[in-house]
């Protein structure tokens, strides 16, 4: 393997792996409180891409962004407050009310938008290539941002999650939900709050990824299994962990496109099983 | 556990047995036969949920690694594979879907619920991508296409007529079959299971054989599903056992109820009918919305399923009467 | 109370004819159905597809062998089974005399071997090219009236080694049979001549992150020929543009197709110079392409700014619809006989040239080697730069020793 290879592959896997939390962060913030397993996530990031398109095309890529996770961050509000609540502690039940919305929310979409692929125009300064040292050759600028986005990520909601009140209910509620509300937090509200936060990561993950590769029907499935990976091999509600499960799956896909290329996409899967039935909980989960 | 009712089983078991008499071909075979087959794999995802308290999303890639096996073992217009005498290439197929089912069930058995979900759904997703990417067994992106379905004489088993026998007569075995097996001490003890596995371990069973087992058993009824399902398109590509697939699964399941094993076929029913006319009544590729809408609907509003407006039914009727009688009583004077 | 006057009996005629009109008995109909991927990586071109028959079936004004043509169009994805599932459906469902289509290369071979067991309907191939439709194992209710993917590379090879003097190549491809044809055509005739193609990366349909595989091009190529289709094209150039790699490329015939470069987006700067061959040429100066462009261009002022590859091969399988059925005077009995036997020894004028049909009811074509360029207003086409005519599916090499060589696919050919 040459020098260019191995820093190629591992710029790509810290790059994907920026993706993978970007987009996985708001599924695992809607695992952690309420349990529930949402899974329309990656019906709501192409929705997020779509949004962000149309914005972006009119406005500009910035506004784009800002629209796509306002937009899906309120529908993920309605979906809580109108679907997912009244079936709170059915884990199976709001499981499947997901399935059903991703599989209608994904066929309008297709309606809408069609088949064909969408390409986002990111501003100039975000486009084209880094020059690597040595002669290494060139790297997308854009999948550099990436890892800028995913470190503001990281970041912002780990200061929500530590050092807010909000943050330590939400903490709390992973723990005890019962108590909480004893405490005299409004446990619905947060929980729409919650949702709410996670459908605009969703959104928000949706411009960034479909700047990153391109927008299209299928993205939405693609994602959502990255998502279960991720969190499944990261472990429920931890943040540490839905970043440790983005690098384990990142690194594993692009090393095996290297090594094995026709069974690459397996590794995932094989991942993600042996960690489910070996340590259900996720490497860094609790109970 | 529920049952349909007596009579209501007579009525479907009369119609079912006078329809060749009755029905065009496509009917026979394109909407009932159909449903048949996807409620028999159907079948095997609620048998697992109602009484095992175990929600698979790997049964279709059970059904389609059957086919997959049949196809194999059958002459095909792919070139590919080692034909083999189609009773012999059968045992083969059912073995190969039982021995995933057993190996799914192992490899799930310390896992629950929702996370049982994820785990068949990545086993299943482990399944598309191997029969996709691998050119020796599964020919790739193509699949096997151009098989033949076994010859009984002259009488070729994809007919429509022939077809229609063989799977519904199938999926009334089976079903029978799983009726069974619930009442036998094994099928006891996997609704101990679902209710809680730690209480029975303690009781001294041995709850992952338990699990295996009845993974085995649902693989196989799966197997049985692929197979028809294979004979009936002349084909199997990795489309059939990928994401879509699995979750039509799912869906028919739901629609049809999970706390009764009939209404696998309930299901498949509505879910093929909505496939095959919504292109005429609704807008015309938007058939995906109006299963998820409905699916939906079930889910927020008829837990029983569609078989659950029949009880709807018969909840009115009861109600009206108790009203007549209340009635009668207060005019006695 | 029915009162005999003049004008209710008028009223009476009226409707009686009305009625006539709009119930046109199935004898005077033929029903056809055109299958085309509305859905997935090729969803552009089809659309494109569909364009190409509404104009074909425009030129007739829908009727053809004095029946009215119905038009059943339904939508695919790429995949074998949804394709046949569909197929189905036009045939058990709708009744349909004739299926146009399909049009992506693995569907093909699904239809072809579906197609044997319907022996009454007839089946002209839309777009797909993969070679083992026709070459290996044919169906004799199964038309193709273009060129198979192989062919469609005729003189790219020879081109890119004698005249651009690329002598190492390194090549992308998506990991179907329509791909497997294409790299086929171009590696018998480059390695043949003393190339090396030193690496093969395939990737499967509808791959979004090229970023392992443009890691793993060799740097000491001359040249990477791109044999990926309609939005893989497009991501793959775009990422490929963002990390700034400078390589000559070339590409597959769907890879610089119309609906590719009518794309919007960063990628463009990309394509511009890139070699490549196929059914059509955009500047093409032969009348009957010209009147196609100009009567594409007035139907669809929406659609492509010119037609693609995909528009023209359905528009041909449509027009030799037309055609048969005026020949045999819409004849479509005992299992279409005559029909079929007309359809086997037609010369279509097609929009890019004669089309005639070999023993395998395969198409013997014209072959364009083109180059993309960008024209006045800035948009980009195929600038035509040398025509083969008469290209069998054989590549003009003997038919037994051909077939010998061995099935195309991912490991043959092979010259490193």
């Amino acid at each position: 393997m040459t020098t260019r290879l191995l820093v190629n592959v591992a710029l790509n896997g810290l790059t994907l792996a920026a993706l993978y939390f970007i987009v996985a962060s708001g599924f695992s913030i809607v695992f952690g409180l309420l349990r529930t397993v949402n899974m329309a996530h990656g019906a709501l990031y192409l929705l997020g891409a779509y949004i962000g398109y149309d914005v972006a095309a009119a406005h500009g890529w910035w506004w784009g962004v800002l629209a796509a996770a306002i937009a899906v961050g309120l529908l993920g509000a309605a979906m809580q407050k109108w679907l997912l609540d009244r079936l709170q502690g059915q884990d199976l039940r709001q499981a499947l009310v997901t399935i059903g919305l991703s599989i209608v929310l994904g066929d309008l979409l297709l309606a809408r938008y069609g088949g064909l692929t969408y390409q986002f125009d990111p501003p100039d300064a975000l486009y084209g290539s880094v020059r690597l040292p040595a002669d290494l050759g060139g790297y997308p600028t854009f999948r550099l941002f990436l890892i800028g986005v995913a470190l503001a990520v990281g970041l912002g909601l780990w200061l929500l999650m530590y050092r807010t009140r909000l943050g330590m209910a939400i903490r709390a509620g992973v723990d005890d939900r019962a108590m909480l509300s004893a405490m005299g937090f409004n446990v619905p509200r947060l929980f729409i709050l919650v949702f709410a936060l996670g459908a605009a990561m969703a959104g928000l993950a949706g411009v960034i990824g479909g700047s990153a590769l391109s927008v299209a029907p299928g993205e939405d499935a693609r994602y959502l299994m990255s998502s279960l990976v991720v969190v499944i091999v990261g472990g429920m509600g931890s943040l540490g962990g839905a970043a440790l499960g983005a690098l384990l799956v990142a690194y594993a896909e692009q090393i095996g496109l290297v090594l094995f290329p026709h069974y690459a996409i397996l590794l995932t899967f094989v991942i993600m099983i042996a960690v489910l039935a070996v340590r259900p909980r996720g490497l860094l989960g609790r109970a | 556990m529920k049952k349909t009712s007596p009579s209501l089983r007579w009525v479907v078991l009369a119609a079912l047995v006078l329809a060749p008499l009755v029905l065009p071909a496509f009917w026979l075979q394109n909407i009932f036969a159909k449903a048949a087959v996807f409620g028999i794999v159907a079948l095997s995802l609620s048998f697992l949920n109602t009484y095992g308290g175990m929600v698979s999303m790997a049964q279709m890639a059970a059904a389609g690694l059957a086919a997959y096996a049949m196809a194999y073992t059958s002459i095909n217009g792919s070139g590919l594979g080692v034909p083999l005498p189609w009773p012999l290439a059968l045992l083969i197929s059912l073995t190969v879907g039982t021995v995933f089912g057993a190996l799914t069930g192992w490899i799930a058995s310390r896992t629950r619920d929702v996370y049982l979900l994820m785990l068949t759904l990545a086993i299943g997703m482990g399944v598309f991508s191997f029969a996709q990417q691998n050119t020796e067994l599964f020919n790739a992106f193509d699949g096997i296409n151009g098989v033949a379905a076994p010859r009984l004489g002259h009488l070729s088993l994809n007919a429509p007529i022939p077809f229609y026998v063989l799977s519904v007569g199938l999926a009334w075995l089976l079903l029978v079959l799983v009726n069974h097996v619930v009442r036998t001490p094994f099928g006891l003890a996997l609704q101990g299971l679902r209710d809680s596995d730690r209480r029975l371990a303690a009781l001294g069973y041995r709850v992952t054989l338990h699990k295996v087992a009845a993974f085995a058993l649902a693989g196989f009824m799966a197997s049985v599903g692929g197979v028809l399902m294979l004979w009936y398109q002349g084909q199997i590509a990795p489309g059939s056992v990928g994401l879509a697939a699995a979750t039509n699964i799912l869906v028919i399941a739901v629609l049809g109820g999970l706390r009764r094993p009939a209404g696998a076929f309930a299901g498949a029913l509505v879910f093929v009918l909505l496939q095959t006319f919504a292109t005429d009544l609704f807008f015309r590729d938007r058939y995906n919305t109006l299963i998820g809408a409905v699916f939906l609907l079930v889910v927020l509003f008829l837990p029983s399923g569609v078989l659950g407006l029949t009880d709807l039914v018969s909840r009115l009727r009861r109600a009206t009467r108790t009203r007549q009688a209340g009635e009668q009583s207060s005019s006695i004077p | 109370m029915f009162h005999k006057t003049p004008f209710s009996r008028s009223a009476l005629a009226i409707a009686a004819i009305s009625g006539a009109l709009l119930a046109t008995p199935a004898w005077a109909q033929v029903k056809v159905g055109v299958l085309a991927t509305l859905e997935g990586p090729f969803a552009s071109p089809g659309q494109d597809s569909v364009r190409g028959v509404q104009l074909a079936l425009d030129d007739v004004k829908s009727s053809a062998g004095g029946k009215s043509i119905t038009m059943i169009v339904e939508g695919t994805n790429a995949e074998p089974d949804v394709v046949v599932a569909k197929a189905r459906k036009l045939v058990e469902q709708d009744k349909v005399d004739v299926i146009i289509g399909p049009l992506s290369g693995s569907e093909g071979i699904a239809i072809k071997n579906y197609s044997k067991s319907v022996p009454g309907v007839t089946f002209i191939n839309g777009s797909s090219a993969a070679e083992d439709t026709t070459l290996r194992d044919p169906s004799p209710n199964f038309f193709r009236f273009m060129g198979d993917g192989t062919q469609w590379m005729a003189g790219l090879g020879r081109y890119a080694y004698d005249v651009k003097k690329y002598h190492r190549v390194a090549i992308v491809s998506e990991d179907y049979s329509f791909p497997y044809s294409q790299v086929n055509g171009f590696m018998q005739e480059f390695c043949a001549r003393g190339g090396k193609v030193p690496a093969k990366l395939w990737v499967p349909l509808g791959t979004k992150d090229y970023s392992s595989v443009i890691a793993q091009l060799p740097s000491d190529v001359d040249a990477v020929f791109v044999v990926l289709g309609g939005s893989d094209a497009v991501t793959f150039m775009s990422q490929y543009n963002q990390t700034g790699g400078q390589a000559h490329m070339m590409g597959g015939s769907i890879t610089v197709d119309q609906s590719v470069l009518s794309a919007r987006g960063p990628f463009r700067k990309q394509i511009i110079g890139m070699l490549s061959s196929g059914p059509t040429a955009d500047n093409n100066d032969a009348p009957e392409w010209k009147s196609f462009v100009a009567a594409y261009r007035k139907k669809f002022p929406d659609g492509l700014q010119s037609p693609s590859l995909f528009a023209n091969n359905y528009y041909t399988a449509t027009k030799a619809m037309t055609l048969a059925l005026d020949q045999v005077h819409g004849d479509l009995s005992d299992h279409q006989a005559a029909f079929r036997k007309t359809l086997s020894n037609l010369t279509v004028k097609s929009p890019s040239g004669e089309v005639r049909l070999d023993g395998n009811r395969q198409g013997i074509v014209d072959v364009y080697l083109t180059e993309v360029d960008q024209n006045a207003q800035g948009q980009l086409f195929n600038k035509l730069v040398k025509v083969t005519k008469g290209v069998n599916q054989t590549l003009g090499q003997p038919r037994e020793a051909y077939l010998a060589k061995g099935e195309a696919g991912r490991n043959y050919p092979s010259c490193p």
